[in-house]
């Protein structure tokens, strides 16, 4: 069982590798529309300072769904999600694997780059624990959550994008409620403690309730 | 009679409400090869998926050692007896031959790596083990898909299109390698449009004809 784990992960980290843009194309969509941001409102440090979080959570909201289109795709192109279908292996525990994966690489680096884009938008240095911890435990429950749309949208030809969104925004806006709200809460100076267990509560749900959801898609796309 | 006798039961299947076979019956024995044939959209890939387990049947049951692999823990070992290589053969371009043989594996038991050299080896593949698979023919791709068939393994084989892509001497190869294996015990089920007719102890299922 650990075995087939590392096994995965080693090979998801040599397939995001060697397709860098992959992984790339999500941060820098996180990148570009922060720093537009500025540019179009205006350079006042307060006006900034009030939207910032707004900006961040939407834009990291959005990358992630941008990133988890094309997450089962290739594999479910070329015939290896028949094979994880088949194997005697558990297909909840390599889907857990394959998110959790994907979070590390896009998740991760999303919380690494936040402070810098904060800084941009006037964030004072007070809040950036908290941007982060609410960035990291929000990308997981984003990612795992964007998987079940994309695992039940792998089959459909063109409009998969389209309604993977229309499916998945509705769900995500509690985590958006929850992050935003424990920014602003954090920029008075108020205690941050609830928003953060909600979210951990949140986190947790996805991870132990999610996998079954994905890997049930992923049986119905292979089934049609 | 071997207990591991695999019986498929009037079997029907229906796509888009449209019946593509149906009261399909037959039962394979330890070393015999079928071969699902029949034209275009008779539904040849369809019943192989149906047996792997990867599709829904309309009607109709598959037992196999007495159990029905549609559900439960005949479903299991099914699985663990069982090697499917599809239409589109799991080989990911940016991964290399080995790297790509050795997950296929892990999935259902892996191997070392002098296994895999060996593997890739005897489908010619000698010499590409580290050539990520984007840069080989749709040939050489099929052969390092078909690798998997001279890796110890699986009493089952079940195979769409196995020929589609290779040369006339890696057709015969693995022509030879097929019926080597059916005549150690295994069996065999394969769609393919070349013929297999001059290959003894190949029986036919004929898909799709106006009875």
């Amino acid at each position: 069982m650990r075995q087939i784990i590392w096994l995965l992960f080693q090979r998801e980290w040599q397939l995001a590798w060697r397709r860098p843009g992959d992984l790339l194309n999500p941060l820098i969509f996180f990148a570009i529309v922060i720093t537009l941001f500025p540019l179009a409102v205006g350079p006042e440090p307060q006006l900034l300072q009030r939207m910032a979080s707004g900006i961040i959570w939407v834009a990291a909201l959005l990358a992630t769904l941008l990133s988890l289109d094309g997450l089962f795709r290739s594999d479910f192109e070329d015939g290896s999600l028949e094979q994880w279908v088949l194997s005697p292996h558990p297909l909840t525990l390599l889907v857990l694997v394959k998110v959790l994966h994907h979070w590390l690489m896009c998740g991760l680096l999303l919380v690494l780059l936040a402070p810098v884009l904060g800084l941009m938008l006037a964030l004072p240095w007070s809040v950036m624990p908290t941007l982060c911890i609410t960035l990291l435990l929000g990308t997981a429950v984003l990612s795992l959550l964007g998987a079940i749309g994309a695992a039940l949208t792998v089959g459909l030809k063109g409009s998969g994008s389209m309604l993977l969104a229309l499916l998945i925004l509705p769900l995500y806006i509690p985590v958006l409620i929850l992050g935003t709200g424990a920014m602003d809460a954090a920029l008075q100076g108020l205690p941050v403690l609830g928003y953060l267990l909600w979210l951990g509560c949140l986190a947790l749900l996805a991870l132990s309730l999610a996998p079954l959801a994905i890997a049930a898609g992923l049986r119905i796309s292979v089934s049609e | 009679m071997s207990k591991q006798q695999i019986d498929v039961i009037e079997l029907a299947c229906e796509r888009d409400e449209r019946e593509l076979f149906s009261a399909v019956s037959f039962c394979l024995q330890a070393g015999e090869v079928l071969q699902v044939a029949g034209p275009n959209g008779a539904g040849k890939t369809s019943l192989l998926r149906i047996l792997a387990g990867l599709m829904p049947a309309t009607a109709g049951d598959i037992h196999f050692a007495k159990k029905s692999i549609l559900a439960g823990s005949g479903r299991e070992h099914w699985r663990r007896n069982l090697l499917y290589i599809g239409h589109a053969p799991a080989v990911k371009a940016a991964l290399t031959a080995e790297e790509n043989l050795s997950w296929l594996c892990a999935l259902t038991q892996p191997v070392g790596r002098e296994v895999i050299w060996q593997a890739l080896g005897q489908v010619g593949l000698r010499g590409f083990e580290d050539v990520p698979c984007r840069q080989l023919s749709a040939g050489q791709q099929r052969r390092v898909a078909l690798a998997r068939l001279y890796l110890p393994g699986a009493p089952i084989w079940i195979l769409d299109e196995p020929f589609t892509a290779l040369d006339q001497a890696g057709v015969l190869t693995l022509e030879q390698h097929i019926m080597a294996f059916a005549a150690s015990g295994g069996r065999v089920v394969l769609t393919t449009h070349h013929s297999l007719a001059h290959v003894a102890g190949v029986r036919r299922l004929e898909l799709g004809r106006v009875s």
